[in-house]
């Protein structure tokens, strides 16, 4: 079967995943952000590139920062955005996710957002255009329950660039609840797709995958050794409701082990960034000293983050 | 056909600009070949004569038919564009689409003074009502061939045709 995120020119034409996206497709996207990212630098914060395009914010989860970014990008492509917060809406009426989307399509939508708690849902949307022909509509992941969070990943990968020029010289860190990130996920694909070296996974048993070892992944339970040498050091957000299901013995302790403090950065590089996709737990899983340090790069990923959704929806809109 | 020799042309429209040109204009190169052209002008041309570029890809009129290039460079403009006397620079004039596109973009960074255009070869066949300040060359091609303009290693640059209209 053909991927689904591909049409039949080998062109992107929904982005679902990193996961099996060519190098070559990432890089181009990766490219194509850079010439957006100067725009926020004009008198005219627009292009019109997308003028008389419609795309809709599907959010069936909420997220204030990604349905934002997902808006300021479009808006500055001059696409109209229609933000739908639909868990409040139809399917709390009983409509099924896909009668949902064939009534926004006959409101001619050009493009979906979608940020959906259960993994799969925007697949099952861009599979279900797919198969009804309506090849000129496009689906973007915004996040999907615990499988990937493809933009995330991209904007994480141009900010790694874009401080550290070449993929094929480095360490990177992921720290923390590695199992239930969705954001860890897309950054793995897209790391090892691009030739970094060594990828690791730091954090306690209860929050690692059984399966990074097959991704190329090392994994590390003691934070000090699985920081030492890191050109890059990704946090990941503590989730609170992990705290309830006896996964974690306590915030404290979590902190004290597994909690970036100016000490444990110390142990990676000295040129070494730290990343973090927002938001942040101040004294859960990242010490303020490090968040607002030198070496964070946390608010350039936001404005980062802009660019790249540019142009994922550009080239996507193109093709 | 037989091409004019770029850099005979390049020199030709120089000797035009010199002394018509503002002395304080801005020269800002369409990418790729009008860069090129532009940073050659500005260095044979006596004045204060800064270089942009403008790379007008997300202001073309065709995105609905042939999606987004590849290769988008960024556009930079190290200059107030705000009352400025601004020269847009292009390889070849064909259509006059790039130019109205780099038009739009520029005014995207302010209102200039004036904006004048420089080419090195002028092919005809216009669909927008665009005409040149300077030109270098005129020539009429064929519709099926394009006009290239590349550089060498060593900065040299050369007009070649190829199949397949711009």
């Amino acid at each position: 079967m053909r991927n689904p995120q591909l049409n039949a020119q080998g062109e992107l034409t929904h982005l679902l995943t990193l996961e099996g996206l060519p190098a070559e497709v990432i890089v181009r996207i990766l490219d194509t952000a850079v010439p957006f990212a100067s725009i926020a630098e004009r008198d005219v914060k627009k292009v019109p590139l997308l003028r008389g395009r419609s795309v809709f914010n599907l959010f069936f989860e909420n997220s204030t920062r990604t349905r934002t970014t997902f808006e300021i990008a479009a808006k500055r492509l001059s696409a109209d955005v229609i933000n739908l917060n639909i868990g409040f809406s139809s399917t709390s009426k009983g409509e099924t996710l896909l009668d949902t989307v064939d009534n926004l399509v006959a409101m001619n939508a050009d493009m979906f957002v979608v940020r959906h708690s259960q993994s799969g849902a925007p697949h099952l949307i861009a599979a279900h255009l797919n198969r009804t022909g309506r090849l000129h509509v496009h689906v973007v992941n915004a996040g999907d329950g615990r499988h990937q969070h493809p933009t995330q990943g991209l904007l994480d990968l141009f900010t790694i660039r874009h401080y550290k020029k070449d993929f094929r010289a480095l360490t990177v860190g992921i720290v923390g609840d590695v199992l239930h990130s969705r954001v860890a996920r897309s950054l793995i694909h897209g790391l090892t797709t691009l030739g970094t070296p060594e990828v690791r996974a730091i954090g306690p048993k209860t929050l690692l995958p059984t399966d990074l070892q097959a991704l190329g992944v090392q994994v590390y339970n003691d934070t000090h050794s699985g920081l030492a040498g890191c050109d890059v050091v990704v946090m990941l957000r503590l989730q609170n409701e992990r705290m309830k299901g006896a996964l974690l013995p306590s915030v404290g302790e979590y902190f004290k082990h597994y909690g970036l403090t100016p000490e444990k950065l110390a142990l990676a590089k000295p040129d070494a960034i730290v990343m973090h996709p927002g938001p942040m737990n101040r004294g859960v899983e990242i010490d303020s000293a490090v968040a607002d340090g030198e070496r964070s790069v946390i608010f350039s990923q936001v404005t980062f983050g802009i660019a790249v959704r540019m142009a994922v929806l550009s080239i996507l809109a193109g093709n | 056909m037989a091409l004019p020799d770029a850099e005979q042309t390049i020199a030709a429209l120089a000797d035009r600009m010199r002394g018509a040109v503002a002395f304080d204009a801005k020269f800002v190169g369409i990418y790729s070949g009008g860069a090129w052209v532009a940073e050659r002008l500005a260095a044979m041309i006596d004045g204060e004569h800064p270089v942009g570029y403008i790379d007008v890809s997300f202001y073309r009129d065709d995105f609905s038919r042939t999606g987004l290039k590849p290769e988008v460079k960024r556009t930079e403009l190290p200059f107030e564009v705000e009352g400025a006397t601004i020269v847009l620079v292009d390889d070849v004039l064909y259509t006059g689409r790039s130019v109205r596109a780099a038009i739009n973009e520029l005014f995207d960074f302010g209102r200039p003074a004036c904006v004048e255009l420089a080419v090195l070869v002028d092919r005809g066949g216009r669909e927008l009502p665009i005409e040149p300040t300077y030109a270098g060359a005129r020539l009429a091609v064929a519709r099926d061939l394009s006009i290239v303009l590349s550089r060498a290693e060593d900065g040299r640059l050369t007009l070649t045709t190829e199949a397949g209209g711009a």
